[in-house]
């Protein structure tokens, strides 16, 4: 290991301080706690109120755990409680476009299915939740990646699906800058030779992505003449504004 | 070009009111909701402020038709779909409510109804229900014998009573009406003449002054001030039933939220129960028969995960159940027996209180879990078994609704425990759509029932996973913690938490 830097771990000691008890702490009894003088404290708290990881009670001057701290560990939207607050307009996708609708996350460089609404026209159908994509070959995927906040490639190579599918990085790259730019994606049969899919991105109440939905169906419905019918992208899109107002709610 | 137009359904339950607007296909344009609040007096004691309600719901309309970016005269019809049973006193003059409602959960009327008993078979005979504290006539009951004045008020007609349908109809229309299905679970119909029986109000105790006129559950009631015409009434699980399209003898729904509750549609004759289902009206569509319903209804399912996330805190939204569920592979040998208040369908025992059987030093809080959603499966089963039981009919799909459905391991385990498959439709929301049904049908919005029917679409399914071995041992165990929960509660302290 190498050297470590001394201001961190004096702010991860404040931190402990603070979350030692249900007490509010001047400087003062920070400075004796610590064995540190009063100075070199006030500029780590400043940095660490600045970054919300500490508030100052205006009345008494007195510190506490900041609220973004509190956060910090129970900000990940639990995929079930995802699929909860989707399911209704999930449907409504489903039954406006008339083709089956699908919700993922991120999950170890795949898209994990997390929810499956059947093709409403009630042929025999097998629910895919908990099943992966792969993250380049799928429109789920590729809003999923265009949004990673990791920023992470996906491993080379690409695997082909199909003839179709986008196997060289800077090509997904490019497409990936598309997708960011005018906010869905479409995979034109990159994954089944005869399947087209569309989606768009969910966000949370601090609008960072959590998830993708869209839709899949047979070419001859969604891309009649090789184009894709903008018709289904605003139900793709539409459901995915739903979904983000719920959520920041 | 027309501009299109929709229906709107608003569902009024337990812990918030909604109004949902539906295109013609049944699809869900928009969602507007309001929470009220729930008021705990004593332990056993729920009640509902109904002003507080009247207040949110009025706003709702306008709130849903904003929000789906069209204007009232779009809306072809309006459905009131309704909590159950909850017990609403109003003054006639002043059109305020005269006391708190009393909620269908809540368990007062206990030594009330056990002093009933000698009625029994009238109730069981007439009404189609069994004595319980569950139902509306013993909390009029209640509140006309603890409110000094108010049973002489009630003769003279100055004290009106209403469940929740009754209380909005009469803040939109202006009428003191009530529909069949609602009226069918008050103690006081006769379930096969569907009018109000002075034998069983005379049993109850309840002035006929008081009662609503009973209605058909889809007419034109009236128009709300915004000129909307008011066109359906139906409790909550008979309007699911109708969103479901159970329009067949033998048809069943299924729907899963704070307690969860079976329906079998059985014709256009109410059957009698010999293992402990209600007889029930499902519906009747203006000047048409009544059609009739079997119900096992069960108090605690999705509360039971509530109750996880609330009082001991192991979860914090509810679907987090399912994941903390899926960090084991079985319930460790443990069994949840939710009898809160006791238990309902098919086994009508007051005395029986909750047990975590099978507890050993191995189980942990994913196992707990497991448990919590094995209880809905395990209880589903009961009342699925007491319907094929009184039908003479075999469950052949289970088609489920209601919130809990968006828990894939719950459904899963449905389909395990019950050895049928298990489906979901296509708009969960079974309740509000069924109300927009009923309402759509009676301004002609949708021209006949066959309509509806091809609304109707699987979302999902479920097939049954586990072997008969296992499935026979876990219902083994599940009835064992069954039996401990019975008796536990003496009759002397009956009216103790």
């Amino acid at each position: 290991m190498g050297e470590t830097i001394q201001s961190v771990e004096r702010a991860a000691a404040i931190l402990r301080l603070l979350a030692s008890g249900p007490r509010q702490l001047g400087v003062a009894e920070l400075a004796k706690a610590l064995g540190l003088p009063k100075g070199t404290l006030h500029g780590i708290l400043r940095t660490l109120v600045r970054v919300g990881f500490v508030e100052q009670d205006l009345a008494t001057g007195k510190y506490r755990l900041g609220a973004t701290l509190l956060h910090l560990g129970s900000s990940y939207l639990d995929v079930n409680e995802l699929r909860t607050r989707s399911i209704n307009w999930a449907d409504a996708l489903a039954g406006r476009s008339r083709e089956s609708a699908w919700i993922g996350t991120l999950h170890e460089g795949h898209v994990l299915v997390i929810h499956h609404v059947f093709r409403p026209d009630d042929s025999m159908q097998t629910l895919q939740v908990g099943t992966y994509l792969p993250t380049h070959a799928s429109a789920l995927g590729k809003v999923l990646l265009a949004h990673d906040p990791y920023g992470e490639a996906p491993a080379a190579p690409l695997r082909a699906y199909t003839k179709a599918t986008l196997t060289d990085p800077k090509a997904l790259e490019t497409e990936l800058d598309q997708v960011r730019a005018r906010g869905w994606a479409a995979e034109r049969e990159e994954l089944t030779e005869g399947e087209v899919a569309i989606a768009a991105p969910i966000k949370d109440a601090r609008g960072i992505v959590v998830g993708a939905i869209g839709i899949r169906g047979a070419v001859e419905r969604l891309a009649p003449d090789g184009a894709l019918h903008m018709e289904y992208v605003s139900y793709v899109r539409d459901a995915a504004r739903a979904i983000t107002r719920a959520l920041a709610r | 070009m027309p501009r299109p137009h929709y229906v709107a359904a608003i569902d009024q339950g337990t812990t918030s009111s909604r109004c949902i607007v539906f295109d013609e296909a049944g699809n869900i344009i928009s969602v507007a909701q309001r929470e009220h609040r729930q008021i705990f007096p004593r332990p056993g004691w729920v009640e509902h402020d109904a002003d507080e309600i009247w207040q949110a719901v009025r706003g709702l309309l306008g709130e849903a038709v904003s929000g789906a970016g069209i204007e009232n005269a779009q809306i072809a019809a309006l459905g009131i779909t309704n909590q159950r049973e909850t017990t609403v006193l109003w003054d006639r003059e002043t059109g305020r409510p005269v006391c708190n409602a009393i909620v269908w959960q809540d368990t007062r009327t206990d030594a009330l109804t056990r002093a009933l008993a000698e009625h029994e078979g009238l109730f069981k005979e007439r009404a189609g229900l069994p004595l319980a504290t569950y139902f509306s006539g013993p909390k009029i009951r209640w509140l006309l014998d603890e409110i000094p004045g108010l049973r002489e008020r009630a003769e003279r007609g100055e004290v009106l009573f209403g469940t929740m349908d009754s209380w909005l109809l009469w803040n939109l229309t202006g009428r003191h009406i009530t529909d069949v299905t609602n009226a069918s679970r008050t103690m006081l119909m006769d379930i096969h003449t569907l009018g109000w029986d002075d034998e069983l109000l005379a049993a109850m105790g309840v002035p006929g002054a008081m009662l609503p006129e009973i209605r058909p559950s889809a007419e034109v009631y009236g128009r709300t001030s915004g000129g909307v015409p008011v066109a359906s009434a139906l409790g909550d699980q008979q309007a699911a039933l109708f969103g479901q399209t159970c329009f067949a003898p033998g048809e069943t729904k299924s729907t899963y939220g704070s307690g969860s509750f079976l329906l079998m549609n059985t014709g256009h004759e109410p059957v009698v129960s010999k293992h402990g289902l209600l007889t029930t009206v499902g519906y009747q569509i203006g000047s048409g028969p009544a059609t009739y319903a079997l119900e096992g209804a069960i108090a605690v399912t999705g509360s039971l995960v509530q109750w996880l996330r609330d009082n001991l805190g192991l979860i914090s939204s509810a679907a987090e159940i399912e994941t903390l569920a899926k960090t084991v592979d079985d319930n460790g040998g443990c069994y949840f027996v939710p009898a809160f208040s006791g238990l309902f369908a098919p086994h009508w025992r007051s005395d029986a209180r909750g047990v975590i059987a099978g507890l050993t030093g191995f189980v942990n809080k994913g196992h707990l879990a497991r448990a919590v959603l094995e209880a809905t499966a395990w209880q589903t089963r009961e009342v699925v078994d007491a319907m094929n039981a009184d039908s003479g009919l075999d469950l052949t799909t289970l088609r489920a609704d209601g919130g809990m459905t968006a828990d894939n391991l719950l459904m899963q385990t449905l389909a395990d425990v019950l050895a049928v498959p298990v489906i979901r439709p296509m708009v969960a929301e079974t309740t509000a759509l069924g109300a927009a049904y009923a309402a759509g049908l009676a301004t002609g919005y949708w021209p006949d029932v066959e309509s509806l029917r091809a609304n109707w679409h699987k979302a999902a399914e479920w097939r049954p996973a586990i072997g008969e071995a296992v499935r026979e041992r876990e219902y083994r165990n599940w009835k064992k913690a069954v039996a401990r929960t019975l008796g536990w509660v003496e009759q002397d302290e009956g009216s103790r938490p």
